[in-house]
């Protein structure tokens, strides 16, 4: 075979694509490998024989569980709860008159450009005031507020035709209906889009809930997980360790498929066209 | 008697529905960032212990970080740090949109496989990387054996610790500006091509006189975000060093969270804070100023 030019930039890329596919393959075989032959150098590339067990034992050694549901009601409320504060906000500004809008809309802005770590230390004494640490309210509440959903969003809105609303509004809607009924709906792919960004950053986000959980009970996956390598002491279970993250990752990356247009829509909407 | 019941106050008419729609949010950003960013404030200034009241103490917070050698070390380690990932992030993601705006099929199965690691949250991933970096068993040191290459400690060496670090952080985050960059690619007319190529600009000329400038928004834009993500990295120096060996991983941002949560000197972690945020809004400050000067801008052409 002839080596083109064309051929080799696909070679390249295929290898790339392999290198990035890589540790995902490492963390699922390791997942299933017995201890023996994790330990093994050179090591191998399937699993043999298959050890399903890992994923009982995950299980049984820490409350996957509990960390799993944790995760799952943080992140499912945190995406609910943003997205809608974020549309009211932005329909708001989008679409109402008021004195000083652009004012307050900068004052929402600046948000952005303050990094979440400079806040961290007081945030956790502001936790304390209201009695949240180790709470739920502690690990949803401030994240339901963000300045970024409301900047995309207002776009959405400010290139919605007025047409329909300005009909809901002959037919008596007040401002709240309207915006529940008319403009809400259409702008389904934006909120999607908002929804799955807020999901995948609430479901990943390690700092915060590290901070603000002391028991268990209140552990999310990441948080869970960190605290089952530290719970090796000598020898590191592997096997356990890629079960657990293997478990972590799945949700994320089902989500991810199933919403991935609008995702990277939503993502360049919000990057390109500033 | 109607009158009354008619005319609402006036300010409930002019602020009525704006407040109802934007005040839940504003109330919300206001605790949780407007008064912690003014709080963080006071506290860079003040001695407190935690039970009693903080007291005012000045600038000494800020003379004990600066004068701290290992602040020094820390920040030279955080900017090693961002300077390797963003060079080599933005490199490879540039490569990678290159050459997968030339590809005819398969753009979206490969799109998806480089943005894996974006959204995988990162703890896993250090964990995956930490048993890739293991220096006895790891898959890493069998794969570059195999071309010969004597084994490294990786994450246990101080040479190469730092380096690891870097890796895995352009592995998890290059697919993100790859995607970005691709779509830039993909904005520029294929007009401006063909009639350069028309004119006998070659593949090289081509790239520097028509896909380089017309990319440099996009560019710029990737640039700066990855530059201030990569300054507020933590995770996976929590996970695989703590900041070690010999402090060859210690970053602001797990220097700050060591200060307030484990030390619990909540002093001089506000002053470290502040620190990130002044070199923070520094560098948006200078995109903001080098884009209006180097950016190609199609209204000025």
């Amino acid at each position: 075979m002839k080596l083109t030019p064309k051929l080799f930039w696909m070679v390249t890329l295929i290898c790339g694509a392999l290198a990035m596919m890589g540790p995902f393959w490492v963390m699922l075989s390791t997942s299933l490998m017995t201890q023996a032959q994790v330990f093994k150098f050179p090591p191998d590339l399937f699993p043999n024989p298959i050890q399903w067990g890992n994923y009982a034992r995950v299980f049984q050694q820490a409350p996957m569980l509990q960390y799993f549901f944790n995760s799952v009601i943080v992140a499912s409320v945190t995406t609910l709860g943003q997205v809608f504060l974020c549309a009211m906000a932005a329909y708001g500004f989008s679409r109402l008159h008021f004195p000083h809008k652009n004012l307050f809309f900068l004052v929402f802005l600046v948000t952005m450009m303050i990094p979440p770590q400079v806040n961290i230390v007081p945030l956790f004494f502001v936790m304390k005031t209201f009695h949240w640490v180790d709470t739920y309210a502690g690990l949803i509440v401030p994240g339901l507020f963000g300045a970024f959903g409301v900047f995309l969003l207002r776009q959405w809105f400010n290139a919605l035709p007025k047409e329909l609303e300005e009909a809901a509004y002959m037919d008596g809607c007040n401002p709240f209906q309207v915006f529940w009924r008319v403009a809400l709906p259409l702008a389904m792919p934006a909120l999607v889009a908002l929804g799955i960004f807020v999901f995948i950053s609430s479901w990943n986000s390690f700092m915060w809930p590290l901070i603000i959980t002391q028991s268990e009970a209140l552990r999310t996956l990441p948080v869970g997980i960190a605290a089952l390598k530290s719970s090796y002491r000598d020898v590191t279970d592997w096997s356990i360790l890629m079960a657990a993250s293997t478990v972590s990752i799945v949700p994320i990356v089902l989500v991810f498929l199933m919403g991935q247009r609008q995702f990277i829509q939503g993502i360049l909407q919000g990057g390109v066209k500033e | 008697m109607s009158e009354i019941v008619q005319t609402k106050p006036n300010w409930l008419k002019t602020w009525g529905w704006p407040l109802f729609f934007i005040l839940p949010c504003f109330l919300g950003l206001l605790v949780f960032t407007y008064i912690p960013v003014l709080m963080s404030f006071g506290l860079s200034f003040s001695y407190w212990n935690l039970l009693g009241k903080p007291v005012f103490v000045g600038l000494e917070n800020y003379q004990a970080v600066l004068g701290d050698p290992l602040f020094w070390k820390t920040l030279q380690n955080t900017l090693v740090f961002v300077a390797g990932s963003v060079a080599l992030e933005i490199l490879l993601a540039l490569s990678a949109a290159l050459l997968l705006s030339r590809a005819m099929r398969g753009i979206g199965i490969f799109r998806t496989i480089f943005f894996l690691p974006v959204i995988t949250p990162m703890v896993s991933v250090a964990l995956v990387w930490g048993w890739l970096y293991d220096p006895r068993y790891g898959p890493l040191n069998a794969l570059i054996g195999l071309f010969g290459v004597e084994p490294i400690s990786w994450l246990y060496d101080p040479q190469w610790a730092m380096f690891s670090i870097i890796l895995l952080r352009v592995w998890k985050d290059m697919g993100y500006n790859m995607v970005i960059l691709l779509a830039g690619l993909q904005g520029i007319p294929t007009h401006l091509y063909e009639s350069a190529s028309l004119d006998g600009a070659g593949a090289i000329q081509r790239f520097f006189r028509i896909t380089l400038p017309m990319l440099s928004p996009t560019l710029f834009f990737v640039t700066t975000v990855s530059l201030i993500n990569a300054f507020q990295a933590f995770d996976s120096v929590y996970l695989l060093t703590q900041g070690g060996p010999e402090n060859s991983t210690q970053v602001v941002v797990f220097w700050l969270f060591q200060n307030a949560f484990q030390f619990y000197k909540v002093g001089p972690a506000s002053a470290i804070a502040y620190i990130l945020f002044i070199i923070i809004l520094a560098i948006t400050m200078i995109q903001w100023w080098l884009r209006k000067k180097w950016v190609y801008n199609e209204a000025d052409a």
